[in-house]
């Protein structure tokens, strides 16, 4: 059976209420398009786990979709405030959000173990911290070989995990280069995998730094030319850096991103 | 100045964990003058990258364009960073105390119910614990140099002497503090944040009054240089002003 679904498809067939979503890309490659769908089908109770949450998630939680989020980053990067992220922490608006906060050595290590099949992940990280004590998946563990304190943070295995890639073959296989930060980690520890890419080659080229995710760990691909706008995609645009300071005012009050959302089609 | 300053802490050969803003500027500025030998890594998997303008983001494509390698975000915690292989790294806070402890996480209130919500963490928690040394840049007022910040989001010298060897910290901690008014370093015996220099045609009382601790200042004070020509003709090439 084909993998290759409209994104509309992918989302209504993978995607439910309540699930634990990741949707990664490190300032590159972020899937927008999917969030975007995500948004338009109305689905809610989600747990968003990112590390940078990023305009995309500051969407996410301003259109209502999240309940709890797992982050180590929420900044607006390279312009300032997530305010959609903010007034859901200050003031529980459009509902309350639960936060799940790591460092980004912390939450990439608990997809690393989610992604190897081991119960939690060692770094030498947290201690003397005031994380240590708010945030749970972190404890503090004495290595049986040495002696030292170290910290343990608890696998992470989504239900689903969501990327964008800038190419698909026709088997489904998926190549993804530049930047490639925690997209493969996070798709291996999940147990579904959607993957929208900018477009279908019939061979990738042989690249440097190049990451490839084998068809059958993919649960679903769907075409998304621009699917990772307003972030970039290499070798295909740029960053479109207006949007990202553009967001600081549409975000700013709730009227203002709540008009954006009609004006995008994400509701009516 | 702060960007002068923190360019100037850089030498020729070192490695740089680097962030967006200052850092990145400092960075930059550093390379095109007196350290072309400068490694910068940012924590977005760019090794040894040569950005020709200053990045938009900390992944910019520019970074994965002009680096020597560029690594996935487990490999740029994991092998390089938590090991101890970068010698500096620049931190940025909303309030700093007297240990060089900062806070990137809330203002006032409580951490479930904050007046100000920050961005958090992320990579500045590994960046103050494993770096060899590191650089906390923040402009200095009694609202950022507190005796008693809101929140420890990443630890400079705990409280004392002993704290980061007892937390298994291997890195020394903020070895120097640059903010707008002068420089700050910790005292050899104490930890505690001490005024070592200060920034030309800045008053000391000025910089006791925007401090929120009882600040010490260091016998043998210092006046920093002043921007070279060339430092400000480089600066100005790379951040050109805004038109209004």
């Amino acid at each position: 059976m084909s993998k290759f679904k409209s994104l509309e498809e992918a989302i209504k067939e993978l995607v439910h209420d309540g699930d634990t979503i990741a949707m990664e890309g490190f300032t590159h490659l972020i899937p927008f398009a999917a969030a975007n769908e995500i948004i338009r089908q109305g689905l809610s109770d989600l747990t968003l786990v990112r590390m940078t949450p990023d305009l995309i998630y500051d969407r996410l939680i301003g259109a209502g979709c999240a309940s709890k989020l797992v982050f180590s980053w929420g900044g607006n990067p390279g312009v300032g405030s997530l305010n959609r992220f903010r007034d859901a922490v200050q003031n529980g608006w459009p509902k309350p959000l639960e936060i799940e906060e790591h460092t980004h050595a912390g939450l990439s290590n608990r997809y690393l173990a989610g992604a190897t099949g081991l119960p939690f992940a060692v770094i030498r990280g947290y201690q003397g911290t005031d994380l240590i004590s708010v945030t749970n998946n972190v404890a503090e563990i004495t290595c049986p070989f040495t002696g030292e304190r170290l910290t343990a943070v608890a696998a992470l295995n989504p239900d689903v995990t969501i990327i964008h890639a800038q190419q698909a073959d026709r088997e489904g296989n998926i190549c993804l280069w530049g930047i490639t930060g925690i997209q493969k980690e996070a798709a291996l520890a999940a147990k579904k995998v959607i993957v929208t890419v900018e477009e279908v080659v019939d061979a990738f080229a042989p690249r440097s730094n190049s990451t490839v995710i084998p068809s059958f760990v993919v649960s679903a691909i769907a075409i998304a030319p621009h699917g990772a706008s307003p972030s970039y995609a290499l070798d295909y645009y740029i960053r479109d850096n207006d949007a990202y300071i553009a967001w600081n005012a549409i975000s700013k009050e709730r009227e203002s991103f709540e008009a954006w959302l009609v004006s995008e089609g994400l509701r009516k | 100045m702060m960007t002068v300053s923190a360019a100037r802490t850089l030498k020729n050969g070192d490695s740089c964990f680097v962030g967006i803003g200052i850092p990145s500027t400092a960075a930059i500025l550093a390379k095109a003058t007196h350290a072309p030998d400068l490694v910068l890594i940012y924590e977005s998997g760019t090794i040894d990258t040569n950005p020709t303008r200053l990045p938009l983001s900390i992944g910019d494509g520019e970074l994965a364009q002009t680096a020597l390698t560029v690594v996935s975000i487990p490999e740029i915690f994991n092998y390089w960073l938590q090991p101890g292989r970068i010698k500096i790294g620049f931190l940025g806070a909303a309030q700093v105390d007297k240990f060089g402890n900062i806070n990137t996480t809330f203002i006032g209130g409580t951490y479930k119910n904050p007046t100000v919500r920050l961005p958090g963490a992320g990579g500045a928690t590994e960046i103050a614990g494993a770096c060899q040394d590191t650089t906390i840049i923040c402009r200095q007022s009694t609202r950022t140099f507190l005796e008693k910040i809101d929140f420890i989001t990443s630890v400079g010298y705990g409280s004392g002497p002993n704290s980061r060897k007892s937390y298994g910290l291997i890195g020394n901690g903020p070895t120097t503090v640059i903010t707008d008014l002068g420089i700050l370093e910790p005292d050899p015996d104490s930890c505690e944040l001490t005024l070592t220099k200060i920034h030309q045609n800045v008053d000391v009382d000025a910089v006791i009054a925007a401090t929120g601790w009882k600040l010490k200042i260091s016998k043998d004070l210092e006046v920093t240089t002043p921007p070279t020509d060339q430092e400000l003709l480089f600066l100005r090439k790379l951040n050109p002003p805004k038109k209004s």
